[in-house]
């Protein structure tokens, strides 16, 4: 099993009437909301926690993609994940990722992530998510009929850019460059493992099948709500007569929270949790699904934008909703441990993307819930899947020699400016 | 009144409503499509042998991948009007329609000598910007669309069943369908430099626009009358973007006055 600590990075700010003055928390949310200085302390904080995971012993610790969005503050997660580059050991850095049609040329994903794969001695996993019509059609303007055509000339760009050797010509649709040559490329051969993102795209679920791609469903609904999915995805996994079910070819996020009771749990996390749900979540149905985004095939097998609030909206959901539709698992360690089992096995998945923090979730708390998790959580849930055994296809692979940030020839001297007169 | 048929294209299986007698008239409906029951091509199939193609998408037929951008559509509707067997019609368009119409004349401008662009798509103004047709819900369509807002919402939501889930899905579907073969040309700014190339229209050119016209503002229409030589503007009161629908006899007597 691999267990990646993430952080979406919302903006813990949002006023108590968010829901009622304003139509979206993402792509028209009002920039007077964001205050840059006191963002400055939140962006240390948020690295701080991604760095303390890392202490804790998780696999990965995560981050990603979205822009004008006011529960993810991260609309360049490379730029997050150099500075956890330099300042973590072990974990891999999960970027889940960059959205491949949104950089013109892509060729600069292929860059990036070299260098973050340089940088961190080979601890990168790659995502590429299609991203979400939100982020891809209504922040950043492409045509949602021909996103995904793009993202599959994007995606087959990058990894002939990380693969071949020699300069070579890329005459795409969307992309003519006379002369591929990246400089620098992985340290990870013959390419950084790769992630792809999903929302129930049965084109999503082949392209992981034929390239050998984990599959992450990153949901708010959780673990109950996305069997219905993963069992879409597994069953066309079986249907292609792909040689194994390794459940490291699914990843999936959840919500979760640990204290030392349920009682605790609650009393710590329910305003956290419901600041999440009700203020975070509160997306214009306007913005979830340009027509055109989904492919006609992927509306017809039933599967609706997440972002489509279920009837009622998620801010009728109480704590108990949450908790027991499965939104949120929370509890003590021994009832986080249940229910985990339910949904490592319910869905068959290797990588699990912890959603440690949540919300407007003080440090002191989220530091308190992740090191439970850590110590008797985590460890209890290792051997869970057998098949997981021995499959390292989808993980990164470090070298063993990895430098030491800020190791530079002992003593080091300060510069003596000579005193003007 | 209107018969639906089929002519191969390269690209597609074009359906196109066909009736009425009289000089041929080719008809390119907006990004909401056309139905045979519409009030405009039953008021223009009274003088004229009426062609209206479907955009692929439209009309109950698939989506097409292969057209992509505004020289796909433009080339694919002459496509259209060469398997018709149509040789300088009247050409006519609503809204993207009228878009694609323009584009026609403009690319091929001795090709057409009599075009009518109804609030047709393909200007933009930084002082009037057009609304973001695609995070439109469709209970906030209407009052962008119609003058009368109440009637034309009724018109809207006469059949429909969002309850019913299978309802539903072929509507989005539909929906997706349309709409994203009309974002090929609309989204996200309905531009794709029609302006630059408005001067090569030789046709001579009647524009209409519904003076309530909240979709696409009526103050676009002068725009258009001034980047068309000889073009002359008409505007019609009490009427929206859906001018065709509101007010079809203003819109096909300002199409006969092009005789």
């Amino acid at each position: 099993m691999k267990f990646t600590w993430f952080n979406l990075m919302p903006w813990p700010y949002l006023p108590d009437d968010f829901r009622e003055k304003n139509r979206s928390v993402w792509v028209d949310i009002d920039q007077r909301l964001f205050d840059p200085v006191k963002s400055h302390e939140v962006y240390n904080t948020y690295m701080d926690l991604l760095e303390y995971a890392d202490t804790l012993g998780f696999d990965g610790i995560g981050v990603n993609e979205h822009h004008q969005n006011g529960y993810g503050i991260m609309p360049s997660p490379n730029i997050i994940a150099a500075g956890l580059a330099r300042r973590t050991k072990n974990a891999a850095l999960v970027v889940l990722g960059n959205s491949i049609a949104l950089y013109n040329p892509p060729v600069r994903v292929a860059e990036e992530f070299a260098m973050l794969d340089c940088i961190s001695g080979g601890r990168l996993v790659a995502g590429f998510p299609v991203g979400t019509s939100m982020d891809t059609n209504y922040c950043y303007g492409q045509i949602p009929a021909l996103t995904r055509e793009k993202y599959a000339e994007a995606h087959d760009l990058i990894i002939r850019a990380w693969t071949e050797r020699d300069p070579f010509a890329f005459n795409g649709r969307y992309n003519k460059l006379r002369h591929v040559n990246i400089w620098p490329r992985p340290i990870q051969q013959p390419h950084p493992p790769v992630h792809i993102p999903g929302g129930g795209s049965v084109e999503t679920y082949d392209f992981c099948i034929d390239n050998t791609y984990s599959y992450s469903y990153l949901s708010f609904s959780g673990y109950l709500r996305a069997k219905f999915l993963m069992q879409g995805y597994w069953d066309r996994v079986a249907a292609r007569n792909t040689p194994d079910a390794s459940p490291y070819r699914a990843g999936f996020a959840q919500t979760i929270c640990v204290a030392d009771t349920d009682e605790e749990a609650e009393r710590l996390y329910s305003e956290h949790v419901l600041y999440f749900y009700n203020r975070c979540l509160h997306v214009y149905p306007g913005f979830a699904d340009a027509p055109g985004y989904r492919t006609i095939k992927t509306i017809q097998s039933g599967a609706l934008s997440q972002y489509a609030p279920p009837r009622g909206s998620f801010a009728q959901l109480t704590w108990k909703d949450l908790v027991e539709g499965g939104h949120v698992i929370a509890g003590s360690p021994e009832t986080v441990r249940h229910r985990m089992e339910d949904l490592i096995k319910g869905l068959n998945v290797g990588n699990i993307f912890c959603l440690m923090h949540v919300g407007n979730m003080p440090a002191e708390k989220c530091m308190y819930s992740s090191r439970l998790f850590a110590e008797k959580v985590m460890p209890k849930l290792r051997g869970l899947l057998p098949e997981c055994e021995g499959d390292e296809r989808f993980w990164c692979h470090p070298i063993a020699a990895r430098a030491t940030p800020g190791s530079l020839p002992q003593p080091y001297e300060p510069a003596r400016v000579a005193e003007t007169v | 009144m209107l018969d639906l048929k089929t002519v191969e294209t390269r690209h597609a299986a074009v359906r196109y409503l066909e009736g009425g007698s009289g000089e041929p008239l080719l008809y390119l409906h907006g990004a909401g499509g056309a139905t045979p029951d519409d009030p405009l091509l039953a008021a223009l199939a009274k003088t004229h042998h009426v062609y209206a193609p479907y955009l692929p998408g439209y009309g109950e037929t698939e989506d097409c991948a292969s057209l992509r951008n505004m020289l796909d559509y433009t080339l694919h509707t002459w496509d259209v009007a060469e398997a018709l067997g149509l040789s300088d019609p009247i050409l006519v368009g609503h809204s993207m329609g009228g878009m694609i119409a323009a584009e026609m004349a403009a690319v091929a401008p001795r090709d057409v000598t009599r075009l009518a662009l109804i609030a047709p798509a393909g200007l933009w103004m930084d002082d009037h910007p057009i609304p973001d047709m695609f995070t439109l819900l469709p209970y906030e369509l209407p009052k962008y669309l119609f003058h009368d807002v109440e009637a034309g919402a009724k018109l809207m939501t006469a059949g429909l069943k969002m309850d019913d889930p299978k309802f539903l899905q072929d509507y989005l579907v539909r929906n997706a369908r349309q709409l994203g073969m009309a974002g090929k040309l609309l989204f996200p700014v309905p531009d794709r430099g029609l302006a630059d190339r408005l001067y090569r229209i030789k046709a001579r050119t009647v524009i209409v626009w519904g003076m309530s016209d909240r979709m696409i503002p009526p103050v676009y229409g002068p725009a258009f009358e001034a980047g068309i030589a000889g073009s002359r503007l008409v505007t019609v009161p009490e009427a929206g973007h859906m001018v065709i629908v509101e007010k079809p006899a203003a819109v096909a007597e300002a199409v006969a006055s092009l005789h």
